[in-house]
């Protein structure tokens, strides 16, 4: 069910401001594609465009093309609430529905999309996305404890189990382990490992190291200067970038010279 | 290694620090003084009614059975105008913040604020000249099509001014308050939360549902509590349009309504003396005990409600 993303000639804008431009990228299916680049060059905004997240903000728009599996995203019959049923996401900063139990946040998107969901149906999917998401083990006892009971790492993998009970084709981060600490960032790469083999992963993050540990592909995004639109500098295989990038400010980036 | 005296103990008062902390500490303690105040005069003077007789009051042998019809009416009164006001202002309120264009809602949000500045004299008149009239014919039909409703019962007025137009007018009144506390709840919903909701591919009323009235719900209950605190305590706009005889019943558009404690006290104290001066001011006692009983109804729901107590 995972399914590849070909981005072409895409622009970015807020208003009437350019913020992202002309990023062409291909995104193969089943695997992790990293995007890195300092503060600011788009990359969030950018992951945004791929499930429709993007134009929650006023005034934000994008030109260009998103397909997935050959399906556009911004073709004027398409309704980004399909969309965003489709393109799961998991946000910088864990956000369980707060009045909720466990259970009823894993629930919440199945019950969006199938309202009648008969118990035993639900508790399947229930143990199957904690499960999915490493946290099984952790809350089985406790269901029905709100999701705001959890530590900071456990609420993290509860918006995993969250986004992947509906069973996207695709699962977008944006910077999933920034608030978190290094054993629940561990926990949280090594499920994304474990996600690749049924999903195809998007990942924004700042962190050079789990960029090179998580990804397949690492794309590059930099803006020339304050102000400027952000760009796709370069986009190639993990292992290449992070050796010999093609690109200098790749280079300059990745050896922390810069940004 | 020498040893370092450490001084244990409060830290220096800053002069700054003092005159602030009592200066509010005076602020609180005055409201608890005027608060005290009300109670003891209202009890103080409200204590002969208890052993009047029935020259006193108004034809009921004692203060209970007096007190009794006019503390249901207040009561029905103002649930009905609650019943009306509270999906009509949450309805206001999540346009404002969530569903209308920037500029509607602005606007929107300032005309009701408005609806807030009109003082209740104005409303009664309203009520009286225009919405009253008005209401006649519907309470007719009401009467012949629907009086199987028990609420719908009785002769229906052939002035307009009954229970029902009162709760209406007192709806209105209370419509910008519950409005302007629950627009601003929904509008600080966490982004986190909405973003979430829409990520998982929420529409913009499951989003509603999912993350705004959850994260309002006890600022839903507390805007309620004070509406419904005004509409208890309202008196111009009431004793205006209702034309009261005094019963007790549920029949919402007979000519025969039930009157509120305020209403009464300000259609009778001008004519009332000794004792009956007492018995009505023994009447605003039983309403200030009400208005203080839903507030901390109110308060001990949203305690319970809140998310993070356990």
């Amino acid at each position: 069910m995972a399914k590849s993303i070909d981005v072409s000639d895409l622009n970015i804008y807020y208003g009437d401001f350019l913020a992202v431009e002309n990023v062409n990228m291909t995104v193969t299916a089943r695997s992790v594609t990293a995007l890195i680049g300092p503060s600011g060059c788009g990359k969030s905004t950018f992951l945004r465009t791929l499930n429709r997240m993007h134009e929650v903000i006023p005034g934000a728009r994008v030109q260009g093309k998103v397909l997935v599996d050959g399906q556009s995203l911004y073709d004027p019959q398409v309704d980004p609430v399909e969309v965003r049923r489709m393109v799961g996401m998991v946000f910088q900063r864990p956000n369980p529905f707060p009045t909720m139990s466990i259970y009823e946040n894993v629930l919440a998107g199945l019950r969006l999309n199938n309202k009648r969901l008969s118990k035993s149906d639900a508790d399947t999917v229930v143990e199957r996305s904690l499960q999915g998401a490493n946290l099984w083990n952790e809350v089985k006892e406790r269901l029905n404890k709100p999701g705001m009971s959890l530590s900071g790492g456990q609420q993290q993998r509860l918006c995993i189990a969250r986004a992947i009970a509906v069973e996207p084709q695709v699962l977008l981060m944006d910077e999933p382990c920034s608030a978190l600490d290094p054993i629940s960032t561990s926990a949280v790469e090594d499920l994304i490992h474990e996600l690749k083999e049924q999903y195809t992963i998007v990942i924004v993050t700042h962190n050079m190291q789990q960029a090179a540990r998580v990804s397949e592909d690492t794309a590059f995004f930099n803006l020339s200067a304050a102000g400027k639109p952000g760009r796709l500098v370069e986009m190639n295989p993990t292992k290449k970038i992070f050796s010999v990038p093609d690109e200098e400010a790749t280079e300059a980036y990745i050896s922390g010279r810069f940004g | 290694m020498s040893n370092v005296q450490t001084k244990t103990g409060s830290p220096k008062r800053r002069l700054g620090d003092l005159v602030f902390a009592n200066l509010t500490l005076a602020a609180g303690v005055l409201i608890l003084i005027a608060l005290a105040g009300v109670a003891i005069f209202l009890t103080v003077e409200g204590a002969p009614a208890l052993g009047a007789g029935s020259s006193d009051l108004s034809g009921h042998s004692n203060f209970l059975t007096y007190v009794a019809p006019l503390v249901f009416g207040t009561l029905l009164a103002a649930f009905i105008a609650l019943l009306i006001a509270l999906p009509l202002s949450l309805g206001v309120a999540l346009a404002v913040s969530h569903f209308a264009p920037r500029r509607v809602a602005v606007l929107i949000g300032y005309v009701v604020d408005l609806l807030a500045a009109v003082p209740s004299v104005v409303y009664g008149l309203w009520g009286i000249l225009v919405l009253g009239p008005r209401l006649i014919p519907v309470y007719a039909w009401l009467s012949t099509h629907a009086s199987w409703i028990p609420f719908f019962g009785g002769t229906p007025s052939n002035t307009g001014r009954t229970i029902l137009t009162a709760s209406i007018v007192l709806a209105i009144m209370i419509i910008p308050i519950i409005t302007a506390i629950t627009r601003e709840i929904f509008s600080q919903t966490p982004r986190l939360n909405e973003e979430a909701a829409l990520a998982l591919g929420a529409t913009r009323w499951e989003m509603v549902r999912l993350a705004v009235l959850p994260y309002g719900r006890s600022g839903i209950v507390s805007a309620a509590m004070l509406g419904l605190g005004r509409a208890l305590g309202e008196t111009m706009a009431v004793a205006l349009v209702l034309s009261a005889s005094g019963v007790v019943t549920f029949h919402l558009i007979s000519s025969t309504n039930p009157s509120t404690i305020a209403a009464n006290i300000a259609l009778t104290f001008a004519d009332a003396s000794g004792v009956q001066r007492n018995a009505l001011i023994a009447s605003g006692l039983v309403l200030f005990l009400i208005t203080f009983i839903v507030h901390f109804s109110a308060r001990a729901i949203v305690a319970r409600s809140e998310p993070g107590s356990k």
